[in-house]
């Protein structure tokens, strides 16, 4: 956890967050017992593979999940001291949205197409902040210039069909930002966009974040995209925070061999074509019926018989900001021998074949 | 390029596919037309990759599907084993179209939700069984363990029951069901995680050697496409920028924009992160392509010369093009 910021309370606080769904199978545990803290300004990349939670653990800080799901009480989100679970339908209104604003991975579907990019800018400021319509209008050309947009004032008339993708991603930004949240989550902002396009937005938020003093959630499932720009990174796997730290000791240090796999399964420009990609094999398991013991272990290369038998808690090794869920962590002389057993054995205490794996 | 020429054609007895100034326009309403491959010219010998990359709205697709003759070009050659494709039609190009197969970005909606994965996987061999003499279900059986699916569980199941890359491997199953010679892959890693991509890159590399394929492989990520490609191609609004072996293109990129394609892929080590210059503005309307050099409007090194003119591919390297005026830092040229 970080330390607290200067006025001794962090920006938000998110305490046993867990989100189950009812299905027809049974209950879904999305997300499983998630906390951290996130201070004014700060970056967190949250990093997990379809499936993680980690699209369900900010819809669930934003409030914004179906009626089935369901939240234990213990879980607490508290924004600057206050707890929104508790807030009522009334003040929830105008709480989201100026306090909290979100921006989608599909930039072709979260703008309204029938309603031109001028009103759906202007909406949320003159709903929330009761501007009139001149003092919107004024406003919306200046957000539009703010995430540079080229001719603001011709965009308030058009329709997002005829913006390109990047340049509707930036539309999305300009209404997440127009009435000054003090914390922007982003979910896969660039999933859908072009590389080139991805570094315009990427650059895009990362400088408006530092202009506004805005705290960011950054989701992704590539560690390449909060590498750079996250001061600290948390990463889910089945619905559980595995290893949080701050960005260059995590990189440096990568002690959950899921966090590690997973910046391996990246092709790097440096290797030669045709260089073998390091997979990780096999899939996330059912969280309708998770596995008891860690959720990695079928597919880690360090699994042992204890982790098979019993879930690991979030623990540290000397630096008190770097927490991981693993009894066998990378680079630790425990870790280190569970891999050459497995190595040696050909296979981990789960049955995961070591030598098809590198063939496979 | 965004310029032409024909510079890095190829004369060896293994050229499979050849395309020569191929030119695919739409009708765009009211007289327009939609400039969406500009005569571009390459070939691709039998058992290489050849990678395509661009940002959206390239060509790059454009070019992967006339190939298949989907649809003709407006103008230009194809030939696919000597045969000229643009000339085939009915009986004859389905015919040929057999031994290329497509494999699309969106595994999930590439298979229809109401069948079951046996018979999408068999669907080609249904059709064209009888007549290549190879159908039977020891054939789909043995594609779908091939592409690491067990025949027994998934067979009678139906796509929505599989995850992202699951679908994405009984796309690659349906694909080599007929025994092609190309697969055509446009985008195949784009909608997967990189846990995900990296299997199905594994897969597609093993696939290529297991039944000597050559892979026309489409994407926009230049770090995925230098991994599986043995040439690639950087295209810019329907033309050709640089042609060149995938380490040397990464080692020294000569135009401009290959530099940027580059510089824009994430970093995954924030201790060498670095914030490299970002493309400035967004790709021109193919509608109505810039003069000259299509790139000219967005290109850090543009010159007068560069709207006029439209530059041609010309060799700086072994199997290294490049068509661009000014490319940057010329590098050492090899067999000037």
């Amino acid at each position: 956890m970080s330390t607290p910021g200067a006025s001794g309370m962090p920006l938000l606080q998110v305490e046993n967050l867990s989100t189950a769904f009812r299905t027809s199978r049974g209950i879904l545990r999305a997300v499983d017992e998630v906390s951290f803290t996130l201070e004014k300004g700060e970056t967190l990349g949250i990093v997990g593979e379809s499936g993680s939670g980690k699209s369900v653990l900010v819809r669930s800080i934003m409030n914004i999940l179906p009626r089935t799901a369901l939240i234990p009480p213990q879980t607490k989100v508290i924004l600057e001291g206050k707890d929104t679970r508790l807030l009522s339908r009334a003040e929830a209104k105008h709480f989201w949205g100026t306090q909290i604003a979100m921006v989608f991975q599909d930039p072709m579907t979260s703008l309204n197409p029938v309603k031109k990019i001028g009103t759906q800018i202007t909406d949320p400021l003159r709903f929330h902040l009761g501007m009139s319509k001149s003092a919107a209008r004024t406003r919306a050309i200046e957000l539009l210039d703010l995430v540079r947009i080229p001719e603001p004032a011709r965009r308030l008339n058009q329709y997002p069909h005829e913006l390109s993708g990047g340049m509707r991603q930036r539309v999305i930004i300009a209404i997440a930002l127009s009435c000054n949240p003090k914390l922007l989550v982003a979910d896969e902002p660039t999933t859908a966009l072009d590389v080139t396009v991805q570094k315009q937005i990427l650059d895009l938020l990362e400088n408006l974040q530092r202009d506004l003093n805005m705290a960011m959630i950054l989701i992704t499932h590539d560690l390449g995209v909060v590498a750079g720009r996250a001061d600290r990174i948390a990463v889910m796997y089945a619905g559980r925070m595995v290893e949080t730290a701050d960005t260059k000791a995590l990189f440096r240090n990568m002690r959950h061999p899921y966090a590690e796999a997973l910046l391996k399964s990246i092709p790097r420009l440096e290797n030669p074509s045709h260089t073998r990609l390091d997979a990780i094999s096999g899939r996330p398991p059912d969280m309708v019926r998770p596995p008891a013991g860690c959720r990695f272990a079928s597919r880690c290369r360090y699994a042992q018989d204890k982790c098979v038998a019993e879930l690991p808690e979030l623990t540290t090794a000397g630096d008190p900001d770097h927490r991981f869920a693993c009894f066998f962590p990378v680079g630790t002389p425990e870790g280190e021998r569970a891999l050459a057993a497995n190595l040696a054995a050909g296979q981990t205490a789960t049955g995961l074949d070591l030598h098809a794996q590198a063939v496979s | 390029m965004a310029g032409s020429g024909k510079a890095h054609l190829r004369t060896s007895d293994d050229v499979l596919i050849k395309v020569e100034n191929l030119v695919v326009e739409f009708p765009a309403g009211r007289g327009r037309v939609v400039h969406a491959v500009s005569d571009i010219s390459f070939d691709v010998l039998a058992g290489e990759t050849l990678g395509l990359v661009g940002e959206s709205g390239c060509g790059k697709s454009t070019t992967g599907r006339a190939i298949m003759q989907l649809p003709s070009p407006t103008s230009g050659s194809v030939t696919f084993d000597g045969v000229e494709m643009t000339k085939l039609g009915g009986e004859e190009l389905r015919r040929m179209r057999t031994r290329m197969q497509m494999i699309f970005q969106d595994p999930v909606s590439s298979l229809n939700p109401r069948r079951k994965v046996k018979d999408i996987v068999a669907e080609g061999l249904s059709i064209w069984g009888s007549k290549v003499g190879t159908f039977s279900a020891d054939r789909v059986n043995e594609t779908l363990e091939a592409v690491g699916l067990d025949p027994e569980i998934v067979s009678d199941r139906k796509p929505h029951q599989f995850s992202g890359g699951q679908c994405q491997r009984i796309c690659i199953a349906r694909a080599l069901v007929l025994d092609p010679k190309v697969i055509i892959c446009d985008e195949p890693v784009s909608a997967l995680d990189v846990s995900v991509q990296a299997q199905i890159l594994n897969l597609l590399e093993d696939m290529k050697a297991r039944y000597g394929l050559t892979l026309v492989f489409i994407a926009h990520d230049l770090a995925v496409v230098k991994n599986v490609s043995d040439r690639v191609i950087v295209m810019y609004l329907g033309k050709m920028c640089e042609v060149a072996p995938p380490d040397a293109l990464y080692e020294r990129p000569a135009h401009p924009y290959t530099k940027i394609l580059i510089d824009s892929i994430p970093e995954p080590d924030p201790l060498k992160a670095d914030h490299t210059q970002a493309v400035i503005g967004e790709i021109p309307s193919p509608i109505s392509p810039p003069s000259g050099c299509r790139f000219r409007t967005r290109c850090p090194n543009v010159q007068d010369v560069c709207a006029t003119e439209e530059p041609v591919l010309r060799e700086i390297g072994a199997g290294h093009y490049v068509a661009c005026h000014f490319p940057n830092e010329a590098p050492v040229r090899i067999n000037a």
